[in-house]
């Protein structure tokens, strides 16, 4: 992996961070209603994944999907306002947080049902492959979906046909509230997928580097008609389920232990590597360090300056995009009878059908 | 002209649109191999392959899914659920994907899906085979559904179905599938939610949907033997519903009875009850009336399923009733 690279995923990874933390910030000023489900802790598996991806490719994702859809570079504004239900928005404020949608970049939406990304990667895999189209389709979804039935029997029909699905597991440990020891018999997501024959392998979801690795890997082989491809990344979310949830289950010790292997953090780290700092190296844990020491030696050269000027760049943007969105009207129930009309021609199917 | 079975003029109007487009494909339980539990799907795997005519290993959910996700993509799928009754595992495809996902969208994308499914009750199948669910799919926005009575219309819906860019259901019937009549591939189809009147008459309207159109016209033939005339009109389509069409006959003969298979409490009836009073109230001689399914799960005793159901007779009474007249007497 070259500097720029290095450099674009640390970029993403920023971003995302400020992203979500501004929207947190807009939830609790009032201009975000709803339910709100935030990423951060969980970045390296986005920026991993989506790095690897193609335009070509197909990306289904979850309710917790402002940071799959801002990767996948549907701009920060367009989001934004959608959060805060704006004309603007990407969804034009009819979908809100949980309904990001963007046909242009191939993202099919954020899906708020826990487990329905499974079919709609089915049927978009279908479609490529009965197209036989050089395409991958991307179906994120979280550790609690995977006790959801349509996890079974998408498995089952992509292996059946060999689709080309690339199933990523953001396996966070907790659905909601409940840990995953609490709500699965067998806590290793990966090893259900053998069920199905289908080749998986756990990664480390805060290792951003590992998991784009990952991706690249199984996508090149989706593509490549080796049928679908799984993918469990072991990640941690720092917040709660959403803002309404204190998480209050989770003991204080386990988020600091994850925090301590922040993925940004470790992705600073990775490309300082010509210079760390010592304050740096003291702030992460010991899994960064030897991580870092890995690839010290090989890897680009970014420097404190570099980051601090990143820093500034994806706030400036993300400032920007809070800015845009509320100075974006509104929509009004013309708008939404004309959406919803958008697509219709059922009431000129007036000619024989020919 | 043809003399078709309802479950060919559905299979030639599957065949007519898979030989046009290449974006159709078609997938279900047994719908290749097999050729499709009620014959629909005959055929076609032979003729187009396994990638457009795809047998599915039983999970509703998920292949009716799978239609939303490829018709994200452009495909136009149709998917066939065996019956009704396993629609209910896929509620979530059907009303919580294929449904809302243009709207949420923000219109982009579009949702040429068709849903074919049998429902309606056949003989002797038990409570679990012999259900009416339109009531809960009415009323979910985002979904059309044409119901077709005769071969002609089987024909011609299926085909504007597949040409839509909406969710549609066409909801067939069990008791439909071996009725035999003429089918004429090349007419003009009237708008695929147009409603058509069977037959005309002075004293009452029938609004009728499915397998009831027969019984009302089967009681209209009676009723015309005692000097009562009854108009039957044949929905055609339970949403959108062609207001104008009813409401203009309503006006006409200021009597309105209402049949479906439907049970009674909150199904199609009850919504045409309220909107035809709220538009024809001045016009009306009597209360609206229903004929309606009982509000019970449907016993298997055939005796009870019989009676659980609208039977000609039934129509029949009530339309005596409303017009103040007896049996026998004109």
């Amino acid at each position: 992996m070259d500097r720029l690279q290095m450099r674009a995923m640390l970029w993403d990874m920023l971003r995302a961070r400020a992203f979500e933390e501004a929207a947190a910030q807009g939830y609790a000023q009032g201009q975000i209603a709803g339910f709100l489900h935030l990423y951060p802790g969980e970045e390296a598996v986005a920026v991993g994944v989506l790095h690897a991806a193609e335009p070509g490719d197909y990306v289904v994702s979850t309710y917790r999907e402002h940071v799959h859809a801002l990767v996948r570079g549907i701009p920060a504004r367009e989001i934004m306002a959608e959060l805060q239900g704006k004309i603007t928005g990407i969804s034009k404020g009819m979908g809100g947080s949980m309904h990001l949608f963007d046909a242009s970049r191939r993202f099919l939406g954020g899906y708020a049902i826990v487990g329905e990304t499974f079919p709609i990667a089915l049927g978009a895999a279908y479609a490529v492959a009965y197209r036989r189209l050089p395409e991958a389709v991307i179906c994120f979804f979280g550790d609690g979906a995977v006790n959801q039935g349509t996890f079974h029997e998408s498995l089952n029909m992509a292996a059946l046909w060999k689709l080309p699905i690339l199933f990523i597991c953001e396996n966070n440990h907790y659905q909601i509230g409940t840990e995953i020891h609490r709500h699965s018999a067998v806590t290793e997501v990966y090893k259900r997928a053998c069920g199905y024959g289908i080749p998986a392998e756990k990664v480390d979801g805060m290792d951003v580097l590992a998991v784009h690795a990952a991706a690249r890997k199984a996508l090149e082989r989706v593509r490549s008609g080796d049928g679908p491809q799984f993918l469990e990344l072991e990640t941690y979310r720092y917040r709660g389920h959403s803002m309404a949830d204190p998480a209050s289950y989770r003991p204080n010790v386990e988020l600091n232990a994850y925090q301590a292997n922040d993925p940004i953090a470790a992705a600073i780290h990775e490309a300082e590597s010509a210079y760390p700092s010592p304050e740096a190296m003291a702030a992460a844990g010991a899994d960064c360090i030897s991580h870092f020491s890995d690839h010290c030696c090989q890897e680009g050269h970014l420097d404190e300056a570099e980051i601090t000027r990143l820093r500034q760049e994806v706030q400036t943007e993300v400032d920007d995009a809070v800015r845009f969105a509320q100075q974006s009207a509104e929509p009004d129930m013309q708008d939404a009878w004309s959406i919803f009309h958008h697509n219709r021609r059922y009431e000129v199917l007036m000619e024989t059908a020919q | 002209m043809n003399e078709l079975f309802y479950w060919q003029a559905l299979n030639r109007a599957m065949d007519a649109e898979m030989a046009a487009d290449e974006s159709v494909i078609t997938l279900g339980e047994d719908v290749g191999l097999y050729g499709g539990t009620y014959r629909v799907t005959e055929g076609l795997m032979a003729k187009y392959g396994e990638w457009r005519v795809r047998d599915t290993p039983i999970s509703e959910n998920s292949f009716t899914g799978l239609g939303v996700g490829a018709a994200m993509l452009g495909l136009r799928p149709v998917v066939e659920i065996m019956t009704i009754n396993f629609a209910l595992f896929a509620t979530d495809a059907i009303i919580n994907m294929a449904a809302k996902i243009p709207f949420m969208s923000g219109g982009q994308f579009p949702m040429p899906l068709t849903i074919r499914m049998p429902g309606g009750i056949a003989r002797q199948l038990g409570a679990q085979h012999s259900q009416r669910l339109e009531h809960t799919l009415m009323n979910v926005p985002g979904l059309r559904i044409a119901v077709p009575a005769t071969p002609q219309d089987a024909y011609w819906q299926l085909r504007q179905a597949i040409h839509s860019d909406d969710a549609l259901i066409v909801l067939e019937h069990e008791l439909l599938y071996f009725t035999k009549d003429h089918v004429d591939e090349a007419a003009v189809a009237p708008p695929i939610h147009q409603a058509l009147l069977r037959r005309q008459g002075r004293d009452i309207t029938c609004i009728a949907y499915s397998r009831m159109v027969m019984l009302a016209l089967e009681a209209a033939d009676i009723l015309a033997k005692e000097g009562i005339a009854m108009t039957v009109i044949d929905l055609r389509s339970l949403a959108p519903i062609d207001w104008d069409t009813c409401v203009q006959s309503v006006q006409q003969t200021h009597h309105c009875l209402i049949v479906e298979e439907d049970c009674r409490f909150a199904g199609a009836g009850a919504e045409l009850s309220a909107t035809l009073q709220e538009r024809c109230f001045y016009f009306l001689d009597r209360p609206i009336q229903r004929v309606a399914g009982l509000d019970i799960p449907t016993p298997f005793n055939g005796k009870l399923e019989a009676a659980s159901i609208p039977r000609t007779a039934d129509i029949i009474t009530a339309a005596r009733q409303m017009l103040g007249t007896q049996g026998g007497q004109s």
